[in-house]
C-alpha cells in the first residue's frame, strides 16, 4: 500500500565552510489520520524535518511525496501551526483567519462560504467571543488557538504543529491539548506534532518518533502508542499502558540518547 | 465631571468617595499643567529681567509685545509684495514642504522598500546614503539652483534631500526587519508578490516608516527655513531675513515662537497619523 505521505531517506546538511550534517537518512510513512509526535533533546533537528515537509526548507538528500507528489515548496495543504503563533498583529483574530481562507478558497467558496467557514473555524477552537480582538489583546492560550484554526481553515492534506504548546503554562496546555484530541478525533486530520513532552506526545499520538541527538540525527525508535480514543487525562492515570508508553520514552530520551550537556 | 452625582451623594456614604475623586483629577490636571505654565514663566521672568538693562541687544518680552503687537494680533493683514501676516508667510512655506515632503515620502518609501528587500543593494547603497544623508540643507541649495535655474523648485528640491534619507533608511530597516515567522506564514499560504506587499509588507513596516516620516518632516521645516533666508519671496525663513535686514529684532522673535509651533505641530501631525493608522501593529 502506497503511504500517504512518505518521508524517504531525508537528510539536511546546512553549508559553508564546515558543512554541519543536521539530519541523516530519516525515513518515516505515515498513514491519512495518523497522528504522530516526534520526540528528541534540543538540537536533535526535529523542526529541520517538520520544515522540510512544510517545503519551508529543501533536503540536501531524500524526499517526501504527499499523496504520490513531492514536496518541493510551502502551500497551504501543509498547513503549519507554529510555536510562536506567528499571527499577524495588525489584523483580528477573524481577519487572520480570513486571510488563509480567502487565500486557499478565494475561487471555489463565495464570500459568504468563506465568512461561514471563518466563522466555522474559530467555532471549533472556542474562539467565537473574539473575532474582532487583536493578537495582542488576547491571552497566550488563546492565540495559539487562533493559529491551530487558521491552520485548520485551510483543510490541509497534513496539519504541521511546531511545539504549538511549548510557549503556555502548564493549564491553558493542558486544554489546548484536549482540544487538539478532540478536533483529531472528530476531523480525522492527519498531524505531525514536534514536542518534548512525554505526557504530551503520550496523550496525543498514534506514534511517537524518537530522534536521536545531533550533529546527524535521524529515527531511534518509533513507538506506538496502542491506547483507546478517545482518551481521557484522568483515566490515563491508572492505565498501565499508557505508564509502559511513557516509561520507553523517558527511558529513550534519558537513557540512551542523554542530551549532550547532561554528559 | 457634572456635579450631579456630587449633590446625589450629599446624603449617602458615596461623597466620601466622590470629593476625593473630583480632587485627584484636579490634581492631576494641575501636575500636567503647572510645571510647563511655571517653566515658561521663568523664562520669561529671567529673559525681561536680562534685557531690560541698559545697553542690552535684545529687546525684552514686554518690549516684543509692544513693537510687535500688529504682527502678533493679526497674521493676516495682506498689504502686497511681502508685507503680509504671519499666517501668508507660514502658508508659503508650508506649502513649499508639502510638495518637498510628498515627494520624499513617496520616494523614500519605494526605494526604501525595494532596497529593504535585497541584500546586495542595501550593502550597496547604504554607505552612498549614509554619506549623503549628513549632508547639511544648505550646502544642496547652490547645486539645485544651478540645476533649476529657479527658486521655488529648488527650495522643494532642499526639503525633498533633506528629508528623503530617514524615510528612506527606515523604510528598508522595517522591511528588512520583518519577522521570518510572517514570511513563512506568507509562503505557506503561498502569497504572490503583491498580496505579499499589501498584506504583510507594509503592516510589517508601518512603525519604520512613521518613524523616518515623523524624522524627515522636522528635516524638511529645518531645511525649508534656512533655504528661503537665502532664495527670498514669501516665506517665514525670508521673513526672519528681511526683519534682521530692518533691523526688526522683536519681528524676529515672533516669527520664531511661529516656526517653533509649526514645527511642533507637524511633528505631533505625523504621529498621530501614525498611530491611527498603525493602531494595533504594535506588538
Amino acid at each position: 500500500m502506497q503511504a500517504y505521505l512518505d518521508i524517504s531517506h531525508v537528510g539536511m546538511s546546512f553549508g559553508g565552510k564546515r558543512t554541519s550534517v543536521v539530519l541523516t537518512d530519516v525515513s518515516l510513512t505515515i498513514q491519512r489520520g495518523d497522528y504522530v509526535s516526534i520526540i528528541g533533546h534540543s538540537g536533535c533537528g526535529k523542526s529541520t524535518l517538520l520544515n522540510i515537509v512544510a517545503g519551508l526548507l529543501q533536503c540536501s538528500t531524500g524526499g517526501v511525496l504527499l499523496e504520490g507528489k513531492e514536496v518541493d515548496s510551502p502551500g497551504p495543504d501543509r498547513a503549519v501551526v507554529f510555536q510562536n503563533h506567528s499571527l499577524l498583529p495588525w489584523l483580528t483574530v477573524y481577519d487572520n483567519v480570513r486571510l488563509a481562507v480567502d487565500k486557499v478558497f478565494g475561487r471555489t467558496k463565495t464570500r459568504a462560504e468563506r465568512d461561514q467557514w471563518t466563522r466555522h473555524n474559530l467555532a471549533l477552537v472556542n474562539m467565537s467571543h473574539a473575532l474582532d480582538k487583536r493578537p495582542n489583546e488576547i491571552s497566550g492560550g488563546m492565540k495559539q488557538r487562533v493559529g491551530i484554526a487558521r491552520a485548520l481553515a485551510m483543510e490541509p492534506k497534513v496539519l504541521l504543529m511546531d511545539e504549538p504548546f511549548g510557549a503556555l503554562d502548564a493549564l491553558t496546555r493542558a486544554q489546548l491539548q484536549d482540544t487538539v484530541m478532540d478536533l483529531h478525533q472528530r476531523l480525522g486530520n492527519t498531524v505531525i506534532m514536534i514536542t518534548h513532552d512525554v505526557d504530551e506526545a503520550v496523550l496525543l499520538s498514534d506514534r511517537i518518533v524518537m530522534m536521536t541527538n545531533g550533529p546527524a540525527a535521524t529515527i531511534g525508535e518509533v513507538l506506538p502508542v496502542t491506547l483507546e480514543r478517545p482518551r481521557d487525562r484522568l483515566e490515563l492515570a491508572n492505565n498501565p499502558a499508557y505508564h509502559r508508553a511513557r516509561a520507553a520514552v523517558l527511558a529513550f530520551l534519558y537513557e540512551r540518547h542523554r542530551a549532550p550537556s547532561a554528559h | 465631571m457634572t456635579d450631579t452625582p456630587i449633590k446625589a451623594g450629599l446624603s449617602s456614604p458615596a461623597f466620601s468617595l466622590a470629593l476625593p475623586r473630583l480632587g485627584g483629577f484636579a490634581r492631576d490636571v494641575a501636575l500636567r499643567l503647572l510645571p510647563p505654565v511655571i517653566t515658561i514663566a521663568l523664562i520669561l521672568g529671567v529673559w525681561e529681567v536680562v534685557c531690560r538693562q541698559a545697553g542690552s541687544s535684545l529687546p525684552p518680552p514686554s518690549t516684543v509685545l509692544d513693537t510687535s503687537w500688529e504682527l502678533i494680533t493679526d497674521p493676516f493683514y495682506d498689504r502686497g509684495g511681502l508685507d503680509k501676516g504671519l499666517f501668508w508667510h507660514l502658508i508659503a512655506s508650508l506649502s513649499r514642504v508639502a510638495y518637498g515632503y510628498t515627494l520624499s515620502a513617496v520616494v523614500g518609501i519605494g526605494v526604501g522598500v525595494l532596497i529593504g528587500q535585497s541584500t546586495l543593494a542595501t550593502r550597496g547603497l547604504d554607505p552612498v546614503f549614509q554619506v549623503l544623508r549628513t549632508v547639511p540643507p544648505l550646502a544642496w541649495l547652490p547645486l539645485s539652483l544651478a540645476a533649476f535655474r529657479a527658486s521655488d523648485p529648488s527650495a522643494i528640491f532642499v526639503i525633498f534631500i533633506t528629508s528623503v534619507w530617514p524615510v528612506l533608511i527606515n523604510t528598508s530597516v522595517g522591511i528588512r526587519a520583518i519577522p521570518q515567522d510572517y514570511r513563512n506564514v506568507a509562503r505557506v499560504l503561498r502569497l504572490n508578490g503583491i498580496e505579499y506587499f499589501i498584506k504583510i509588507m507594509v503592516p510589517a513596516a508601518l512603525p519604520y516608516i512613521f518613524t523616518g516620516l515623523r524624522i524627515g518632516v522636522g528635516l524638511s521645516w529645518l531645511a525649508i527655513v534656512a533655504a528661503e533666508m537665502l532664495i527670498g519671496g514669501v516665506g517665514i525663513g525670508f521673513f526672519i531675513w528681511d526683519a534682521w535686514n530692518s533691523s526688526l529684532i522683536s519681528d524676529i522673535i515672533v516669527a520664531l515662537i511661529y516656526v517653533g509651533l509649526v514645527g511642533f505641530c507637524l511633528d505631533r501631525l505625523i504621529a498621530l497619523a501614525g498611530r491611527l493608522i498603525a493602531r494595533g501593529a504594535t506588538l
